[in-house]
């Protein structure tokens, strides 16, 4: 049974349509991520699972119960926003207390589940200060202690790293996904950044423009993008799209190669002109021009830094991409069209 | 589903949670205050306007507009209309150009500043009738202390002063003067809440664009003239028409001091509708003098909106 | 150079802040030199009125609360001033509540709306009210005042706490939703703890701009006993030509300086809301 099951969402703000008859299902104990740029409705969808939204139309069941026009506190949901809305007032011991209490429970209770939230997230010694006494990475974990304490059937986040430092958020990644397996809560998590989806998700809902583009594991999200807009959004640099005849081709820097030294047999070649390499260390991103019209009028290349071919603006060479690696997209729908088939996944 | 407008589903438990119930009914009681004792009254002056009700005969015949006839054919109001021009002009020039100036004194540090502000706000913060008070025992006929100053300086009193033989200016007793004294409480009055709202008005002027300015040469004046005073405009609209409003259609300080004397010298249209309306009970008049507050607070209201609006884009 | 023009700079400030305190203030110090002279020594128009050319007394003070209603006034400005604020208080939190979160794009101009009928003046209004008070038979006692001032307290302090539940973040509340609060419950249990200082703002307004209103009091009131502090003392402690100058400038002095005080203390909350948004 799904923990959460959303079927034909729609939403109206306005004249706007933000959501566009959106269905998915959450598996049990999966850890769910809702991937796309700001403005598709991910967040919309988020809020509208947890009571804060109404749909326009469709309906909302969580754990097999329809809750569409119930309110929040009627649904056993735990949310942490990307604010963190820690209560100011409260003190962190009131502040992961405060669900329980509003459910009336006893103290004796609530001494042992906040005492056990705190653990588990490290904050034991921290019960007695007050938010604004607190780290970033502190507020964090006392946002997700206070979302945890009371056992939820689903678990919402909204870019909760968001606010962390770059050098914070590997670790805090680390962190709660160790947590979730833990705990086994299914989770919904909402985020732009494709590194965050691809290394927390078991499985990746791509959204935009108020629609699901796809849904896949980020494996298949990558290596078979459903359409071209997933294609273009996952990946960074994002996936080449090339002119040929009524199709797009699409293939992955990464396997667009100079044809030196590839030892693949079923390749496909083509004439790239190199106008500019930029050398990043780690590996080297090749742009430049082929023979076909390119989308967005360039295609690149990503080296790894084993590969020592010496590559110079202004020169063509040949470079090569497995056949495995081409997608090719309907030109005027951009989805995929199901003629090759893939890797991975 | 699809196309099918979702019924929400309705349960008496969360009846509470119906936001635009909720939301209704939480604003209702303050919108029944507005509209029971304040658009339901302003209805019913429109109504005694054009009836004849007394408060002997309070019984409502309409008769048109026969009663503003009547007002305006009135010589003590025509000369309250007037007055109340000269009163609220005056007094809002004269502080706007005092509050200006001291505005930009409170601007600096200073110690003893705390002090100094308490000082200054006194005439806004404290009650307006029991100041007014105060000041009239300074116009005193007698006793006043401006007259007591004017006579040890030799200006007044003795047989060649400059501001007379007598003793005294009797400054309430004089229709020009006691214009002139009601001008100037009404200006102590007012000056603080326009300055306070300069001082918030100056300290939101980005203190990089006057460095800037510095930088390139301003001096003081042009500062003033070509970057403060320009940003500081919708700021000191909002001042003028509240003081505008506040003394166009208060009668407070001529009630305390004058009662509208000498001979309604220092009438004003707030304080005739009131001995009109409320002390010689001639409801119809007292309603039709009031009236005509109408048309400068729509005016003024429009420029408030106007000025805000304005504001909130740039 | 520099350091004179620094000086001169200097002096002008302390010479107009001297003027402006003298302006604003001397009305106040002619009530408290007033209230402690002999009536001898007051009366004397040879002498400097500006001090104490005698011993200083306490007798007005004592006339103004032994032999007058002083007392009673103020009893009944706080009466009046309390039962005015906790109508405010009751009737202006879920309407400003409502306004900012509830009632959406409507709010605002609703805010708006309601802010601006606190520009209606009493003299437009105080002729049909005083119909409207006696037909309630409640001319000539405390009740008119405590059914009319919320008419001014309630624009103004619904609108002033409009702008504290907006600095509120959204997300605690809707936290709050999630935690398991109605809407009431995180209104109760999490707004407004956040806006205590609002709430004591619109607390210290209510009671001080009930507290000055003067023309109602006139139009409503003539009996002394009902009497409130503001139109008490200038209505009944001047009788006809007889000032007693002595008792009327201490109950001018004392009963201004409590409230001068206490609302300077919060003017800058009250600017903000006149301002509206115009500093930005």
């Amino acid at each position: 049974m799904a923990q959460v099951q959303v079927t034909g969402i729609t939403k109206y703000f306005g004249e706007v349509k933000v959501l566009d008859n959106v269905n998915l299902a959450t598996r049990k104990h999966e850890f769910l991520v809702l991937l796309g740029p700001s403005g598709c409705g991910k967040t919309t969808l988020l809020r509208i699972i947890a009571g804060l939204e109404r749909p326009t139309r469709g309906e909302v069941l969580i754990g097999g119960r329809e809750v569409t026009g119930l309110p929040p506190r009627a649904r056993n949901i735990a949310m942490v926003f990307q604010s963190y809305a820690l209560y100011p007032h409260m003190t962190v011991f009131e502040n992961i207390s405060f669900p329980l209490r509003t459910q009336n429970m006893n103290r004796d209770a609530i001494q042992e589940k906040v005492a056990w939230a705190a653990g588990l997230f490290g904050i034991d010694r921290l019960l007695e200060r007050k938010p604004r006494e607190l780290s970033g990475g502190e507020r964090q974990r006392v946002a997700l202690a206070r979302a945890i304490v009371r056992m939820p059937t689903v678990f919402l986040l909204d870019e909760p790293l968001s606010n962390l430092d770059a050098k914070l958020r590997a670790s805090a990644r680390e962190e709660l996904q160790t947590f979730q397996k833990r705990i086994g809560i299914t989770t919904i998590y909402v985020t732009h950044d494709q590194v965050e989806a691809m290394g927390l998700g078991n499985r990746i809902v791509v959204m935009d423009q108020g629609r699901v583009r796809q849904i896949g594991t980020p494996l298949q999200v990558y290596w078979e993008p459903a359409d071209t807009f997933v294609a273009t959004f996952v990946g960074s640099p994002p996936m080449n799209l090339v002119e040929q005849g009524e199709v797009l081709m699409g293939f992955r820097p990464e396997d667009f190669l100079p044809i030196e030294g590839r030892e693949e047999e079923d390749v496909e070649r083509f004439q790239f002109e190199v106008t500019w390499v930029e050398n990043l260390g780690a590996e080297r991103l090749v742009y430049g021009n082929m023979a076909f019209q390119s989308r967005n009028g360039r295609v690149v290349s990503r080296l790894a830094p084993n590969i020592r071919v010496s590559l110079e603006a202004g020169k063509t060479y040949i470079f090569a991409v497995p056949r495995l690696g081409i997608k090719l997209f309907d030109r005027n729908t951009g989805m995929l069209l199901r003629r090759v088939s893939g890797v991975g996944g | 589903m699809e196309g099918v407008e979702q019924a929400p589903v309705f349960s008496l438990r969360y009846v509470w949670e119906q936001e635009r119930l909720l939301a209704t009914v939480m604003i209702a009681p303050a919108v029944l205050y507005v509209v029971a004792l304040i658009g339901f009254p302003f209805v019913l002056a429109i109504v005694y306007s054009l009836s004849d009700a007394t408060t002997g005969d309070p019984a409502l015949r309409l008769v048109g507009l026969r009663t503003f006839g009547l007002v305006l054919r009135d010589p003590v109001f025509l000369k309250a209309l007037q007055n109340t021009f000269v009163f609220t002009l005056a007094s809002q020039v004269l502080v706007l150009v005092l509050a200006k100036i001291l505005a930009l004194v409170l601007m600096e540090d200073f110690p003893g500043k705390r002090l100094v502000r308490f000082l200054i706000l006194l005439p806004w913060t404290a009650p307006i009738s029991l100041s007014a008070i105060g000041w009239l025992w300074i116009f005193d006929s007698v006793f006043s202390p401006i007259d007591w100053i004017a006579r040890s300086l030799g200006l007044l009193g003795g047989p060649e002063a400059l501001l007379g033989s007598e003793p005294n200016l009797y400054w309430l007793g004089r229709p020009f003067l006691a214009m002139a004294s009601v001008i100037l409480v009404q200006t102590w009055r007012i000056l603080p809440l326009a300055t306070v709202i300069l001082l918030a008005g100056l300290t939101a002027i980005p203190r990089d664009i006057l460095d800037a300015a510095q930088v390139d040469g301003a001096g003081f004046w042009r500062r003033l003239f070509q970057v403060i005073m320009p940003m500081l405009l919708p700021v000191m609209s909002i001042a003028f028409l509240f003081g505008f409003v506040f003394t166009f259609t208060d009668m407070t300080v001529v009630y305390v001091l004058t009662r509208g004397g000498p001979v309604n010298s220092t009438q004003v249209l707030a304080s005739w509708a009131f001995f009109k309306g409320i002390e010689a009970g001639d409801l119809a008049q007292g309603a039709a003098v009031a009236l005509f507050f109408f048309p400068a607070l729509a005016g003024v209201t429009t420029l408030i909106l106007l000025v805000a609006r304005r504001a909130e884009v740039s | 150079m520099k350091d004179l023009r620094a000086l001169r700079k200097k002096g002008a400030i302390y010479a107009a802040a001297l003027f402006f305190i003298c302006f604003g203030a001397f009305p106040f110090y002619w009530m408290l030199i007033t209230a402690f002279k002999r009536d001898h020594d007051l009366f004397n128009p040879e002498s400097n009125p500006f001090l104490f050319n005698e011993p200083s007394t306490l007798e007005h003070v004592r006339l103004l609360f032994g032999q007058t209603l002083f007392m009673k006034y103020v009893v009944n400005t706080f009466l009046v001033g309390g039962a005015v604020v906790l109508i405010t208080l009751v009737i202006a939190i879920p309407a400003a509540y409502s306004l900012t979160r509830l009632a959406g794009r409507w709010g605002e101009s609703l805010g708006v709306g309601i802010f601006l009928t606190y520009l209606v003046p009493p003299t437009l209004l105080f002729i049909p009210l005083s119909r409207v008070i006696s037909f309630l038979k409640l001319g000539e006692s405390l009740w008119s005042l405590i059914l009319v001032y919320p008419t001014f307290t309630i624009p103004f302090c619904t609108w002033l706490l409009m702008g504290f539940f907006k600095s509120i973040p959204r997300d605690i509340e809707e936290q709050a939703l999630i935690d398991g609060c109605t809407r009431i419950g995180a209104m109760v249990r999490v707004v407004l703890p956040l806006s205590t200082s609002g709430i004591l703002t619109i607390v210290i307004f209510a009671f001080t701009l009930s507290m000055q209103e003067f023309i109602y009091a006139l139009a409503f009131i003539s009996v002394s006993a009902h009497k409130t502090v503001s139109i008490g003392v200038p209505t009944e402690l001047v009788r006809g030509d007889v000032f007693r100058w002595g008792p009327l400038m201490a109950a001018a002095l004392i009963s201004s300086i409590p409230v001068a005080v206490v609302y300077s203390l919060f003017l800058d909350r009250f600017i903000a809301g006149f301002t509206m948004g115009a500093t930005k």
